[in-house]
């Protein structure tokens, strides 16, 4: 288990002050200039050298994503904090903003320092209201103090950070959607090259990063890229907040060392699966958009990247949802591809016509109302959709599915056959 | 399913007069700071979103126009944008805009209990306005509260970790014009793993 000395999040839940004085005592702000007199080219160096991966969902490593931006282009730099945080199962980046927001901007400065930007969006969904008033009274609070602005934190850096509100759609996590959206459009995603980090906000060069991987950034730097690359495995290194919900007895978010076994952090930290862990059915372990793993794989499996790769799901955004006996697993996938059904933008027709489709054909499966050789059908529009969109969210759409086809195609059959029985 | 804020037609009944209030006013002069001086377009979603607070909830055709003039856009490019999020409703809704999350995580935690309980205690259907106006309730998709399902939004608030019988309670609250707690219902402070759990 993790150190209580290791943990970043001190105060994830909320029960010290996040305020500018609370945040303080934590030691956040404490030396933020010594950091920043670092120069970027060493921040960028400590954040590689932690092997520090994107905690948004992608897994990119973090300090390769900032080196791209360039050093000398002429132009306004940005950094725009995603905070769209929508990914079925996922409410960390909301723990982090209402209960310690301070540890976020301070990771601001410290990241846009180190690419060269003056200017800090950061991007929140529209429905967290109360998160974003926070958020705001932080800023605040910063602009108040002189951590950010002018000459922010007395290191001749100017910065601002603004706060921009969405308006509820998930599509806009996705990096080039958002910007369209800050840009005040449809979040559209746009075609790659170029990429955000050539002509990204504004055509401006912008990196676009999870609000969690910004706010381990300072204490990366503080405490040293060797100690964050020493916790966890090789590739997979550091601390990370896990979203634990559905059947479990306590579902909580809690930061945990990556490549938990999965079985200790339901147990240990969730309270264990309702019914205990004989009746554990399934488990998604990265947020919706990553197929599911039977118990059998559970069992075992650990919680980083690179192992929930081998067993064909992936880590994600760390959300886990548990699923015991008592659930209906075709409904539970069949409510994410409504999901997807509902949140698709609507601009590549696989993708559009797609989630409708499949959608339609899970809700028949529920009933078995559907023939034997219509599972194939559904695999293979799912193998038609992915890869052949602009943006992950058909991709998105097709891995649950596949999922559930690859552990539960029994359960299917089995309800086809009894639904067959039932009307002859 | 029917959704105010899903719904693509520009509502034809009712179209007040729209004019800023002065308040919003000031509010729109520090929004459009926030922007390059070349990119006021950016305030669109902002925008939109006080004129839909000051617009008892909805987005009438003379408010969008408004944006639209206060932001130098074209009309059709501000009703894109309306049309395309959510969170804009195109139609009135009733004073408390009851959200309930349907999502995978909700329901394994019994939401759709949530939503038998709201068409009862609020006396109207699902995607439609209670006949009094005091509410309209919608399931939406995850609301990104997940380790405190089922969770209800109303208007701005989120009411978390439900069941039945405190939802019940909350919507009978709101119905005869109390106070309601907002936030967790068992009493945590967010998403801690303290929880008694009884069902």
């Amino acid at each position: 288990m993790l150190k209580e000395k290791d943990k970043i999040f001190k105060n994830l839940y909320g029960f010290e002050d996040w305020k500018l004085e609370g945040a303080k005592k934590r030691g956040i702000w404490s030396n933020t200039k010594e950091l920043i007199n670092m120069g970027s080219d060493k921040i960028v160096e400590e954040i590689k050298n932690s092997q520090l991966r994107g905690r948004g969902g992608a897994g990119f490593p973090a300090g390769l994503k900032w080196s791209f931006m360039p050093k000398d282009s002429g132009k306004d730099h940005y950094l725009v904090v995603n905070a769209d945080e929508s990914e079925p199962g996922t409410c960390k980046d909301r723990e982090i903003m209402r209960n310690d927001p301070h540890l976020l901007l301070e990771g601001c400065l410290v990241a846009a320092f180190a690419m060269h930007a003056h200017t800090c969006y950061i991007y929140i969904r529209g429905e967290y209201y109360s998160e974003s008033s926070n958020l705001q009274k932080a800023i605040d609070e910063a602009y108040a103090n002189n951590l950010i602005g002018k000459n922010a934190c007395g290191t001749g850096w100017d910065f601002d950070i603004y706060l921009h509100r969405g308006a509820g759609a998930y599509i806009c996590g996705e990096e080039t959607a958002l910007l369209e959206s800050l840009e005040g459009k449809k979040g559209q995603p746009r075609l790659k090259p170029p990429f955000p980090a050539g002509a990204g906000l504004y055509g401006c060069p912008t990196t676009v990063t999870n609000v969690e991987t910004i706010a381990v950034s300072p204490t990366i730097l503080r405490r040293g890229s060797k100690w964050f690359a020493n916790l966890g495995s090789a590739n997979n290194t550091g601390t990370k907040i896990f979203s634990i919900s559905g059947h479990v007895n306590n579902p909580c978010n809690v930061e945990e060392e990556m490549g938990i076994p999965l079985k200790d952090l339901i147990e240990k930290h969730a309270g264990g699966v309702i019914g205990g862990w004989k009746n554990l059915l399934a488990v998604i372990p990265g947020g919706a958009s990553v197929p599911l793993l039977p118990k059998s794989i559970c069992d075992t499996v650990k919680m980083d990247f690179d192992s929930l790769k081998e067993v064909q799901s992936g880590l994600g955004t760390a959300a886990v949802i548990v699923m015991n006996k008592s659930t209906d697993i075709v409904e539970a996938i069949a409510r994410l591809s409504h999901f997807y059904k509902h949140e698709s933008c609507g601009q590549c027709t696989p993708c559009r016509e797609g989630t409708g489709w499949m959608y339609r054909m899970m809700e028949k499966m529920i009933h078995g109302n559907v023939e034997h050789q219509d599972i194939d059908k559904i695999l293979d529009v799912t193998k038609q959709i992915e890869g052949h969109t602009i943006c992950a969210l058909g991709d998105a759409a097709a891995w649950p599915i596949q999922g559930l086809f690859r552990h539960f195609r029994s359960e299917i059959e089995k309800r086809i056959q009894e639904r067959n029985r039932r009307v002859a | 399913m029917h959704h105010p804020g899903t719904n693509n037609k520009v509502y034809k009944k009712i179209n007040n007069n729209f004019e800023w209030s002065s308040e919003n006013f000031k509010k729109i002069s520090e929004i459009i700071k926030k922007y390059p001086t070349n990119r006021i377009q950016s305030a669109v979603i902002p925008l939109l979103d006080l004129a839909q607070r000051q617009n008892n909830g909805w987005l009438s055709k003379n408010s969008m126009e408004k944006v639209a003039e206060t932001l130098s856009m074209s009309y059709i490019r501000v009703l894109e944008v309306a049309t395309f999020y959510s969170m804009f409703n195109l139609e009135p809704i009733g004073k408390n805009f009851v959200q309930i999350c349907r999502t995978t995580p909700c329901w394994l935690r019994g939401s759709d209990k949530l939503s038998k309980v709201a068409q009862e205690v609020c006396e109207t259907n699902i995607g439609e306005t209670s006949d009094d106006e005091i509410f309209t309730v919608v399931e939406v998709e995850c609301l990104g509260a997940c380790c405190n399902a089922p969770m209800v939004q109303i208007n701005d608030d989120y009411y978390e970790d439900l069941d039945e019988e405190s939802f019940k309670k909350i919507l009978q609250d709101l119905k005869d014009n109390k106070s309601t707690k907002v936030g967790s219902q068992i009493g945590r402070k967010s998403s801690q793993p303290e929880r008694k759990f009884d069902a």
